[in-house]
Formats: structure tokens, sequence, C-alpha cells
């Protein structure tokens, strides 16, 4: 098996709260791994530094064998990760189909001049772009609404179109923060096909997760946060079974 | 309602024929200057300027309408594109280069002060943006009112005049043209190039709106964080933004020393930078036509104010209770926060965006 | 030596006015996060409505004792202020709360200019004499520095006026409800606290500070103008960046460190720049001080680092 991602003592302070504790953690070229926890574990924390939308206070990303480069955000896009954010965050005042040409941003190159110039290049790529992006709507199943303002698209639309706009970064990681939350069981239902049909296309998939049906169907190895400190790692049984992760959820350590 | 039964019905008032419409604007601007030599040469010179402001105007909303930058600094780099004219066109320092090495040059030079303004404040939160601009702007004037020793640089407040004008394939733009026995007047010339500017202008930067830049700039305008998670490096791109921006208006800077013929730096105030903000906010933030017509409409106000508003007054209460500047003032304020307070999107929000998608089916 | 004592004398009165003025925009920023570009032109307003009251008393009763005049003009600024800002808060501000961010700053520049037009269409574009009622002539020289009574005054009254304002947040119910506040309305709202009023409260204290700011300043420099307000509402926000924007003792020291700048600046900017640049560079200090605190510490001297929450 080929690591795909490996976290190492990674650390991360908020004042005096220490949000995460030396996570450690590999990540396999071609699973979907699941990331679990009470609320406040630290499991979006871990995105945040990931991604480097936060900077870390300890510890470093590995990730096909290159650290990552530690709060240069889109530094780490372009080494293969994405990823969608709990509360939606989609540029709301621009069509479904802007959403993921902007998304192609990192992976295109038509630069001022060609631009201005309106160069045969620069025009060849945004057909292109535009083209690709029409694919990935209709590959996360909204190409009908391309042209519709993301903010008029509907919950469970919105978090596919999140994806979209994820993918067409062209990642080998997909980091989903939550992408059921707030979805009914069909959506829900359509959302793990998803996921399905992306891990076949060979995307690694890094998934936080509180339904714990959907971790179950989709995840191959989960690992469990608790108080910013990982607690148990395995297969979903495995993990399922463990006394320390039920006594988390059971929370009744928080008593005393 | 024509056979298209699927589409929306277009909301009524514009609803003008999209073909029709380009072809109106275009014979509506050239002959706009005839129009208004009937009424005056005065009013010609309302439309020169107004067409420099239309380029301050769209170069501000490069920055605050797609990028989301607010610059409340921006009348700086029209300064620094009208001082770098007035010392190399006039005999202040006694040279006198041609157009098409100043006017790149005072655009160079602005978008230097945009880069070396921008480079350390661009990470900062946008609203501290706001007043570094704004301190920028004032530093600018309190240098262009200073440098007049112990080196006489700017000549200070008097400022700088017999700035040579714009002399295009020989024309000089200053006079009158005879063409072929018809003369057209200085104004009618400047005019057409300020227009020739214009509609560059309005090409390019519709190019880049449309472009791959143009969308990193929406998505950092919407969503910062957002934006940096897929990958857009959303410092370089606010920058060039900034850079850009300057670019247009150290080009209208240039333009203006010459037109003009003279400089000092009771021209670049504050109130000036807030003016074109004023445009950009009433046309509508990010839309171009919006823009071209803020511009125009608050370009020409002063002029209709000081022709119908102070007879008005005269015929109401006897007397002039409100001078056309105060007036001004009032409705600009006014305006920045009525649209604020009930259309943010301006008098002519962007109705389609981006064509992307022509003749596709759902 | 002496010029230095007068220096850190003449800084210490500008800088306690520029301190008073930035806990206005402090304690705006810190609830609201917005930077209030109106809170200048309260000052202004807070001067000339004093001077108008003053002006109208001695005519009306001539012979009053300066003092009294003087009283009775902050009692008639400060409660008008009061009301300005709370309407500026009511009308504009409040709709935009959860606007797009640029709509909310635009509206408080389109704010700032109403009030100078209106200043200039009510007071006109002349300067006004504004009375000295207390003595700005220096008394005899202690040590070498000459002071007057209205330096020693502007001193003591924002002194009190900030130990005042640090008593009120830290020990008040209504202080305690402000910080909650600021931490998080939405969370303050489920502790019971009615946030709208405590907003109202921030703008309503904050515009009575600057109003006596607007006084103080007008007495110092016995001048009145509609646009007097904007270069020390400039200064003053500088001054609460410099002291870390949200924080009140920040807004206080930075308030003060400006002041001194300023004044050590002024007195010495001739000799640092070689004969190049001379006094009337004064007001670039401020914009310097901002861009260096900006770029080298934004978090300013007093504040702590806060991320943007992902
Ligand atoms: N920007 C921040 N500043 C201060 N504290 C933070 C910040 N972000 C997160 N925290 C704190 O860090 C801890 C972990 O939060 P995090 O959002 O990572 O939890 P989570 O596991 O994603 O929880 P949930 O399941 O509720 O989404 C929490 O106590 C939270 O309050
Ligand atoms: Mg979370």
């Amino acid at each position: 098996m080929i690591t795909l991602l490996e976290s190492r003592t990674v650390n991360k302070r908020f004042g005096g709260l220490q949000a995460l504790t030396d996570v450690s953690l590999k990540i396999h070229r071609g699973e979907v791994y699941g990331l679990i926890g009470p609320n406040g574990a630290g499991k979006t924390t871990f995105f945040n530094v990931l991604t480097g939308a936060y900077p870390i206070d300890g510890g470093e990303f590995v990730m096909n064998g290159a650290e990552l480069p530690a709060g240069k955000p889109h530094r780490i896009v372009a080494h293969g990760i994405a990823r969608t954010f709990q509360n939606i965050r989609l540029f709301r005042d621009l069509t479904a189909l802007e959403n993921v040409m902007a998304g192609h941003h990192i992976r295109t190159s038509a630069g001022v001049w060609g631009i201005l110039a309106q160069s045969r290049a620069a025009r060849e790529e945004e057909r292109l772009v535009t083209e690709r992006a029409l694919e990935i709507l209709d590959y996360v199943g909204i190409g009908r609404h391309a042209d519709t303002v993301a903010r008029n698209l509907s919950y469970g639309d919105q978090r596919r179109l999140e994806i979209a706009r994820a993918l067409a970064t062209e990642p080998q990681l997909l980091a989903l923060d939550e992408p059921a939350a707030g979805m009914n069981a069909t959506e829900t239902a359509g959302l793990r096909a998803l996921i399905e049909t992306i891990r076949a296309d060979g995307v690694t998939v890094l998934l936080i997760e509180h339904d714990v049906k959907l971790i179950m169907g989709l995840c191959d190895r989960v690992a469990v946060l608790d108080f910013g400190k990982k607690i148990a790692e395995g297969t979903p049984a495995e993990v399922q079974r463990d006394p320390g992760v039920i006594r988390a959820y059971l929370g009744d350590h928080r008593a005393h | 309602m024509t056979s298209t039964s699927t589409t929306l019905p277009r909301p009524a008032g514009f609803s003008l024929d999209l073909r029709l419409q380009q072809p109106l604007l275009i014979v509506l601007a050239a002959a706009a200057p005839l129009v208004a030599l009937a009424f005056g040469a005065s009013w010609v010179r309302v439309l020169d300027f107004a067409l420099l402001y239309v380029l301050l105007a769209i170069g501000l909303n490069l920055v605050v309408g797609f990028a989301g930058l607010l610059d409340l600094g921006y009348i700086a780099f029209y300064a620094v594109g009208a001082y770098t004219w007035a010392f190399l066109a006039s005999p202040h320092f006694g040279i006198h280069l041609p157009f098409w090495i100043v006017l790149p040059l005072g655009a160079a030079f602005a978008a230097l002060a945009g880069i070396m303004l921008g480079f350390p404040t661009l990470r900062l939160r946008g609203d501290y943006l706001a007043i570094v601009t704004l301190g920028f702007g004032e530093i600018i004037r309190i240098f262009m009112n200073n440098l007049n020793q112990p080196i006489n640089i700017t000549n200070g407040p008097q400022g700088i005049d017999m700035i040579d004008p714009l002399t295009i394939a020989g024309i000089d733009l200053s006079r009158n043209l005879d063409l072929f026995g018809m003369q057209v007047p200085s104004l009618v010339l400047y005019y057409y190039a300020f227009l020739g500017a214009v509609v560059l202008a309005l090409v390019l930067v519709r190019r880049l709106q449309i472009s791959r830049i143009g969308r990193a700039w929406a998505a950092i305008r919407e969503d910062e964080l957002a934006a940096k998670a897929i990958g857009i490096d959303t410092r370089m791109m606010k920058l060039l933004a900034f850079a850009l921006g300057a670019t247009f208006g150290g080009v209208s800077g240039g333009l203006f020393a010459a037109f003009q013929g003279f400089v000092s730096p009771e021209s670049f105030s504050l109130m000036e930078s807030i003016v074109v903000l004023t445009m950009i906010v009433l046309g509508g933030m990010g839309n171009l036509a919006g823009v071209v017509f803020g511009a125009i409409v608050l370009t020409a106000l002063p002029e209709l104010l000081r022709h119908f508003a102070v007879p008005l007054q005269v015929a109401l209460f006897g007397k002039t209770l409100l001078d056309p500047e105060v007036l001004r003032m009032l409705l600009l304020s006014l305006a920045m926060i009525l649209m604020m307070l009930w259309r943010p999107a301006g008098l002519l929000p962007a109705r389609t965006r981006y064509a992307h998608r022509e003749g596709r089916k759902a | 030596m002496e010029t230095l004592l007068q220096q850190t004398l003449n800084g210490l009165v500008a800088g306690s006015i520029y301190a008073l003025v930035a806990l206005g925009y402090t304690m705006v920023y810190g609830i609201l996060g917005l930077i209030n570009f109106a809170h200048g032109e309260i000052v202004m307003v807070g001067a000339l409505v004093a001077l108008q009251t003053i002006l109208f008393l001695s005519s009306a009763v001539p012979g009053l004792p300066p003092l009294v005049l003087l009283l009775a003009g902050v009692v008639v600024a400060v409660p008008a202020c009061m009301a300005l800002g709370y309407l500026i808060e009511r009308i504009g501000y409040r709709r935009l709360r959860n606007a797009p961010r640029l709509a909310p700053l635009i509206t408080a520049i389109g704010v700032s200019f109403l009030l100078q037009t209106l200043a200039m269409i009510i007071w006109g574009r002349e300067f006004h004499v504004f009375p000295q009622l207390i003595d700005t002539a220096p008394m005899q020289p202690v040590a070498g520095v000459v002071v007057s009574p209205m330096q020693i005054f502007t001193i003591v009254v924002a002194f009190t006026l900030m130990g005042g304002l640090m008593l009120l947040v830290n020990k008040s119910r209504l202080g305690r409800a402000m910080r909650a506040t600021a931490e998080n309305h939405r969370v303050a709202g489920l502790m019971g606290i009615n946030a709208n009023g405590v907003i109202a409260a921030t703008f309503i204290i904050g515009s009575g500070l600057a109003a006596l700011a607007g006084v103080l300043f007008a007495s110092n420099y016995a001048i009145a103008h509609y646009s007097m307000g904007f270069t020390p509402g400039l200064k003053a926000f500088t001054a609460a960046v410099l002291g870390g924007i949200g924080n009140l003792p920040g807004a206080m020291v930075g308030g003060l460190v400006l002041g001194l700048v300023e004044s050590f600046g002024a007195g010495y900017i001739e000799h640092l720049s070689f004969g190049f640049l001379n006094s009337s560079y004064q007001d670039i200090f401020a914009f310097m001080i901002l861009g260096a605190v900006l770029i080298f510490r934004p978090s300013g001297l007093l504040g702590e680092r806060v991320a943007d929450r992902a």
C-alpha cells in the first residue's frame, strides 16, 4: 500500500486551548479514510492546518514523500489537496459554472498579456476550461444548474457544487468536511454514490462525518479524535468496538 | 413576446433588443459632442471630462468592483500620471517628450506606486486597506504641496502650467483642426481621442473580467478563504488588480494633464477619490455598463446643478440657498448612503454577468 | 533637555485628545468589526455645537463666568452628539450588519461626508474662533517648560474620562454585556443580552467621548471648522490600530504614543531628513506609523493575534 498523505505529530493551539495534540496518521492512496469524533474534537481544525488555512504549531504533513509548505494554502492545493467546508463556502453570487471554472485556476496558466491580447492559447484554454467545468458539473449531477447562481441552489446541490469546485483543482486527496450534514436520506444516499464514484476514479478521500451509517458503509479505515488526540484507528468495525471510543462518545469522562 | 416560450419574461423597461443596443450606443457616443456643441462649447468640455472620469471609474471598478478591495486613495495614481506628464512634457524642467513615451511612463509609475502600496498592505483585512490607501492619497498630496523646496520639484501649491498638449500623428489636439475646410474644435478632437481610450479600456477590462484572472478576483471578492482553498494565490491576484487599476489611473492622469495644460495638488483631493467611488457605487459595482453610466451622470451633475438648481432656488426663494458645490456634496454623500441601504447592486445591476455558455441547451 | 520636556508635554496634550477619539473607534470596531469613518465628524459636531451654545449664552446672558460657559457648551454638545451617534447606528449601520463587508464601510464614508456637508451648510466654510474660556497663555515656566492652564485641564479631563470608561467597562453590568457582545453577538443573545441595545450604547458612549474631545481640541487650538474632524479622526483611528484595535487600554496608549511621536517628529524632522523635509510634513507621521504597524505588527502594541475562522 502506498502512503499518499502522512501527518506527523501535528499540533495546534488556540490561545490556551490545545486543539490538536501530536496527531499522526497515514492515508493510503485510493482509500476512503474517515475522521470522526465528538463535537469540538478537532476534526475541522485538522483540515484547517492541513490545507494551510491556519498556521501549524508543530509537526508536519508529508504528501507523496514531500513536506507540504505550511501556511501556504494555494501551494498546498498545487500539491493535490482540495477541501470542502463544514459550513458551505461557495462564491455565492457566481453561477455554478463559474464556481467550478474558478476551481480550475491553479491548473491553467493564461497570463495578463495573453488575456488582454486574446491570444490563441488563452482562448483555447478558456474553451477547454468551460468544457471541462461543464463535465464536472454533470459528473456530480448538477449539470442542468450550470447557469444558476450558487446562492439559489438547493442545499444538497450546494454541497455537490462545492465538491465539483474542489474536483476542478484536480486533487489526489479530496477532503470533505461533513458533506452529509443537513441532508435528508435520499440526498445522503446520492452523496454516498458520488463519493464511491470519486474513489473509483482514483481520488483518495478524507472524510469527516457524524453520520455513522455513511462512515461504516464508505470508509476503509477510520481514525477517532477526542479532545485533539487520536484515540483509535482501524476499520470501522474495529473502531466501533473500541472501549475508548465508546467512552468518548458517551462522554462519561467529561463528567469528572 | 416572440417564439422563445421557455425563457423567463424579461423585466419590463429596458428590454431593448441586444443586437440593436450596440450600434445605437456607438452612434450616440459619436454624435454626442456635435449635439453638445449646439448648446455651447462648455458642454463639450463637460463631455471630455466625463470620459476622463469614465476611464478613472473603469480602473477603480477593477479594484473595488471586481476584486472587492476598497481603495480610497485612488486619485493618487491619477496624480502620479498627471505629474509624470507635467514633469516630462512642459517647460517646468524643459523636457518635452512625445505622448507615446510619457503616457506609458505615467502608467508604469502609477502601477509601480500601486505595487509598492499594495505589497505590504494587501494581506491585511479589507477595511484596513481602505484606511491605508486613504492615508497614501493624503501623503502624495502633502508631497505635491511641499516638494517645492529645498529643491523645486513639484512647484508646490501653484502647480505646473503650460503643459504640452496631446499631439497624435502630428495633430495638436489643443488647436482647432481644419478638416477639408471644416473647423473641428479642439474640444471635439479631445473628445474622440478620449473616447478611443475609453473604448479600448472597456474592451481590455471586459476581457479580463471573463478570464481566469477575472474569476479569481470574483472568487476573492466573494470569499477570500474559499478562494485560497481552491489554490488562488490571493495576494498576487490582489496585487495584480491593484497594479492594473493604478495603470488606468495613471493613463487618465496623463490625459488630464495634457487636456487641462495645468496641474496642481488641488485636483487630487480626497474628495475626488470619493467622487469616483460614488460613480461606481451609483452605477453598480463590478458592472461595466453601470460604471460608465455612473461616471457620466456624476460628471454632468455639477453642471446640471449650476444650470438648473440655482435658477430654481432663485425662483423659489429669491436667492441661492445652497450653492452648486454644496449641493453636489450633499447629493454625492446621500447617494452613497442610500444606494448602500436600498440598492447595493447599483442603478444598473448586472443582469447577465458572463456569457460563457453561448448556445448550450439545458 | 528643556525642549524635550516641552515636546513631551505638547505631545501628551494632543495624544490625550487622540486617545479619547480612538476609544470610540476601537469600541465600535471591537463589537461590530466596522471602521466608523463618521466618528471623526462627531468630534467636529461636538466642537461646533459647543461653540454655538457658548456664543448664544454669552450674548443672551452677558457676564457669565467662562467656566460656566464652557460647561454649558459641554452639557449641550455631549447629548447632541450622543443622539447623533445613536441615529447613525440606528438608521445607517444596523440594517447592514449582515451585508457584504464593503457596504457598511461605504455607508460610513457617505455619512462622514454628509455630516461635513451639513456642517458646511449650517456653519459655513469659514474658520470660527473658539473662545478661550480657560487660559491658553503659558503660565510661569517651571523648569524651563511652559504650560498653560488649558493644557493641564485637557490632560486631567481626558485621563479622568478614560479612567471612568475603564471602570464602566470592567465593573458595570453594561460593561460585561459589551464585552460579551464583542466576543459573539449570537451567544450574547442566548445569554439574555440585548445585543442591539449594547451596540447602541457603544455608539452613544463613543460619541459622547468624541464630543468632549471636540471641545477640548477646539479650546486648545482656538479654532472650529466644518472639516476639523477629519484629520484628527484619521489619526485617532491610527492610534486605535497602533494600540491594537478592539482593545481599550490599547487605544489610550496608542493615542498618547501617537501624540508624542508627532510632537517629537515635528521637532526633529528637519534634522532627520537633512533639511529636506520640514514641519509641514507633520501629518505624514500618523500615516507612516499606521503603515509600519500594519506591516510589522498588525495586532498592534497591546492586541492579540486573532485568525479568521475557517
Ligand atoms: N479559530 C478558532 N479560534 C479559537 N478556537 C477554535 C478555532 N477553531 C476551532 N476552535 C476550537 O478548537 C476546538 C476544535 O474545534 P473543531 O472545529 O476542530 O471541532 P470539530 O471536531 O470539527 O467539531 P464539530 O464536529 O462540531 O465540527 C473547539 O474547542 C473549537 O472551539
Ligand atoms: Mg467541524
